[in-house]
């Protein structure tokens, strides 16, 4: 009689537990335990950051990668806590996710889509990155979310304002908590129609490349819906540096307001420069001529400085805000860096806390349940009021804020006021309007 | 009439600078003979020089009171500039004046970068093939940005212009047209009338010294010069690190303008080859006019009227026009004959 091997013996019990129809719950829940990309299976997880800290954002970049860095010290419950404590959601303990120590490796996209992408893809295949968070455009945002789709990890995007991410570029994979240009419109039109009137005579220039032209009709839309007129729309090169050629034709066009579609060093530099042109201190029309910057934020005011003085704009947050969960933020970054948080930070650091957390409410890291935990979502705490993560098109609905350029700043930080509030519903949408398909959640191996 | 005065003002501004780099990228071609990539670094180094200078003055120190607290509730940091503490209102005016006040250190620093350059690499190249020429200056380019990106940092630094020097000239005033009809920044007037002023001294330098005058004949003749018993070599080399200097303050007076980072030179590499082929290879009129004519070009095709007859002309108008000189005249506007033709 043949020995009973323990190949033979493991095979009888496995009948014999199945034939009994002992239902294995342990196998059920892991199921699929082996089938996903980059499935953790030691004591961490590492999610991969993904940031600009080279190029035309690296401003953006540098503070991104703080506030990602501080996302994975609370998850894994060092420091005060941060968010973990005014968050809704209370499944995050700050004992890691799903009792896994959180890891992290980082990348630099160079605020270009190609090694954006490059980049996203090292972090997946060589260092097992199980979710990638990051960008601050729209263009390497939208790349690196059509990659982590086709690699099967989810992609929680960092600052990405083009109506085209959650739009017609949308994918199963990538969520965006930031607010688009489409919702930048519908908050700053109804500002500037009161602050300078519904007869002015707009000037576009506007960033060559998915989010300028969003934002450009965006804004077109919405301030001609006040009864504006739009003179010219002039795409410009992104990171062009100097934009005196094409400032110059704004002076004698018959425009009274520019409208300037940049972000980051090259929001900084078109106003500036448009500022040295002596724009701010021209009459046309027998009005005062105006400049406009639709998308604003701390680390912009920061760089143009006086320049940014009375000039309006829209934000995803900011950290003056009263409510307890963005104090507790801007007191934790504060003491950390020395510095108040920008809204890329903010926003970079809910979507590293909104994936843990979905990771704990699926009880496992196996994306296409990740992706039903966060789909539909809703919660509050994390300092924009209540949030739905809409499941149609992953776009979060949150209050936006309008903001304009301090005039008289109490200290180096205060740089920018919230004069208005776009409320939630105001800023809700169909997201028949932008078109495009989630695709499927199926997993995949990388 | 005043849209077209105004990107024409806009067009010598941006020649201006244009003009500075292939002015010295042609002082070294036509000197050494040596096919320069590295000459866009040396704008970017003079940048940094600028960067340097002020930061060295603004140098803080930082006092901590317990009694005021900071947004995020720690005791508050006040920082002030050491220059300021050390010299009181004549330390403001230097942080205020830090970007003209910085060609002082430019200069000596660029004139050493240049002929330590010239000495420690590029002599040993004059025989070499131009392809050796442009490998070997190509990477001293990407050296020196990644040791500029090791001790800036990746990020662009602002230079603040002179506050009294900030916003626009009434330019149109000046002119008889009425008050506020053309209207141009004050700092990029002066970048022009400081880039007129260096290549007027430079032309004077080589036209009236006993020195500039061997080292035209040396580019017209080396060899006849040397047989002279003159050592033409010393003042190609004294030549090369002129060129770094004027680069250089091309660079340092840019910076207001905007802000550097360690790419900027590979941003203005190209473009000043084009100028100095469009001006005609080895000519330093050529250089000066084709400078200005393709800032004036790009500034005309920048126009809203312009993008929207031929979207994106803005930019490639600079290499549209080299591909037609090369075609046309491959000589340059202002080549010597028989220069790059067959």
């Amino acid at each position: 009689m043949a020995l009973l091997t323990r190949r033979r013996l493991l095979q009888t019990g496995m009948a014999g537990i199945i034939g009994t129809g002992i239902a294995p719950m342990m196998f059920t829940k892991g199921a699929w335990a082996q089938e996903f990309c980059n499935n953790p299976t030691g004591d961490t997880v590492t999610f991969g950051f993904n940031m600009p800290l080279t190029g035309a954002y690296a401003d953006e970049g540098a503070d991104q990668q703080r506030a990602l860095t501080l996302a994975v010290e609370h998850l894994n419950g060092e420091g005060d806590g941060g968010l973990l404590p005014t968050f809704s959601s209370k499944s995050l303990t700050g004992k890691g996710v799903l009792g896994k120590k959180v890891a992290y490796v980082t990348g630099d996209d160079q605020t270009k889509a190609d090694a954006g992408r490059d980049s996203a893809r090292r972090m997946i295949e060589r260092d097992g990155a199980i979710m990638i968070c990051g960008a601050s455009s729209s263009a390497v945002a939208i790349a690196e979310q059509a990659l982590c789709q086709e690699m099967g990890v989810i992609y929680m995007a960092g600052l990405t304002h083009s109506n085209d991410t959650t739009g017609k570029d949308k994918k199963r994979y990538g969520f965006r908590h930031f607010f688009n240009a489409y919702q930048s419109g519908i908050a700053l039109g109804p500002v500037l129609g009161e602050a300078y009137g519904k007869d002015r005579v707009a000037y576009h220039l506007t960033a060559d490349y998915t989010w300028g032209w969003t934002q450009e009709e965006s804004m077109k839309n919405a301030t001609e819906a006040l009864g504006w007129k739009t003179i010219a729309p002039v795409r410009t090169p992104v990171g062009a540096g100097d934009f005196s050629q094409y400032l110059t034709p704004v002076l004698n066009s018959g425009a009274d307001v520019l409208i300037l579609n940049h972000y980051g060093f090259d929001g900084v530099n078109s106003l500036t420069q448009a500022v040295q042109f002596g724009m701010k201190d021209k009459t046309v029309n027998g009005k005062k001529f105006e400049i406009v910057l639709p998308l604003v934020s701390d680390l912009m005011a920061k760089g143009a400085g006086e320049a940014m003085k009375g000039v309006y704009g829209t934000s995803n947050w900011d950290w003056q805000l009263k409510d307890a969960a963005s104090a507790a933020f801007t007191k934790s970054f504060g003491a950390k860096y020395g510095q108040p948080p920008s809204q890329i930070a903010h926003t970079s650091y809910v979507q590293a806390l909104l994936y843990a957390d979905a990771c704990e409410r699926a009880g496992t890291f196996y994306p296409p349940e990740v992706i039903k935990a966060l789909e539909g979502f809703e919660f509050d705490g994390m300092g924009n009021g209540p949030t739905l993560y809409r499941d149609t098109d992953h776009q979060c609905f949150k209050d936006v804020l309008v903001v304009q350029g301090k005039e008289a700043p109490a200290n180096q930080y205060d740089l920018l006021d919230v004069v208005a509030t776009a409320s939630k519903d105001s800023v809700t949408y169909d997201p028949a309007i932008f078109g495009g398909e989630l695709g499927p959640d199926t997993a995949a191996m990388c | 009439m005043d849209a077209i005065l105004a990107q024409l003002l806009n067009g010598l501004d941006k020649g201006g600078a244009y003009a500075l780099i292939a002015l010295g990228l042609t002082l070294v071609f036509g000197t050494l003979g040596v096919v320069n990539f590295a000459h866009g670094a040396l704008f970017m180094l003079g940048a940094f020089c600028a960067v340097a200078f002020r930061q060295l003055i603004t140098m803080e120190t930082t006092t901590v009171d317990p009694g005021q607290l900071s947004p995020w509730g720690a005791p508050l940091e006040i920082k002030t500039p050491l220059a300021q503490t050390w010299f009181g209102d004549f330390g403001a005016v230097m942080i205020e004046y830090s970007v003209p006040l910085s060609i002082v250190l430019a200069i000596p620093v660029m004139l050493i970068i240049g002929i330590a350059m010239e000495r420690g690499i590029i002599k040993h190249f004059y025989k070499r093939s131009h392809a050796e020429q442009i490998l070997v200056t190509f990477g001293l380019a990407i050296v020196a940005q990644e040791v500029i990106k090791a001790i800036f940092g990746p990020n662009p630094i602002s230079q603040p212009m002179p506050t009294s020097l900030r916003g626009a000239a009434d330019v149109g005033l000046w002119l008889g047209m009425g008050p506020n009809v053309l209207t141009y920044p004050w700092w990029r007037l002066i970048y022009f009338v400081f880039s007129a002023a260096i290549i007027a001294a430079v032309f004077a330098f080589l036209r009236f010294t006993t020195f500039g005058m061997v080292v035209r004949a040396g580019m017209a003749d080396r060899e006849t010069v040397g047989l002279l018993g003159i050592n033409i070599g010393h003042r190609f080399t004294i030549m090369f690190g002129l060129a770094a200097v004027v680069a250089g303050l091309a660079g340092v007076m840019y910076t207001p303008l905007v802000p550097p980072n360690y790419h900027l030179g590979m941003d203005f590499l190209v473009l000043s080859f084009v100028v100095v082929v469009v001006g005609g290879m080895g000519s330093l009129p050529g250089a000066v006019a084709a400078g200005f004519l393709l800032g004036i070009l790009q500034s005309f095709a920048s126009m809203a009227q312009v993008k929207g007859l031929i979207p994106g002309i803005d930019q490639i108008i600079i290499y549209l026009t080299a591909v037609i000189i090369l075609l046309v005249r491959p000589r340059g506007l202002i080549g010597r004959r028989g220069m790059m033709e067959s």
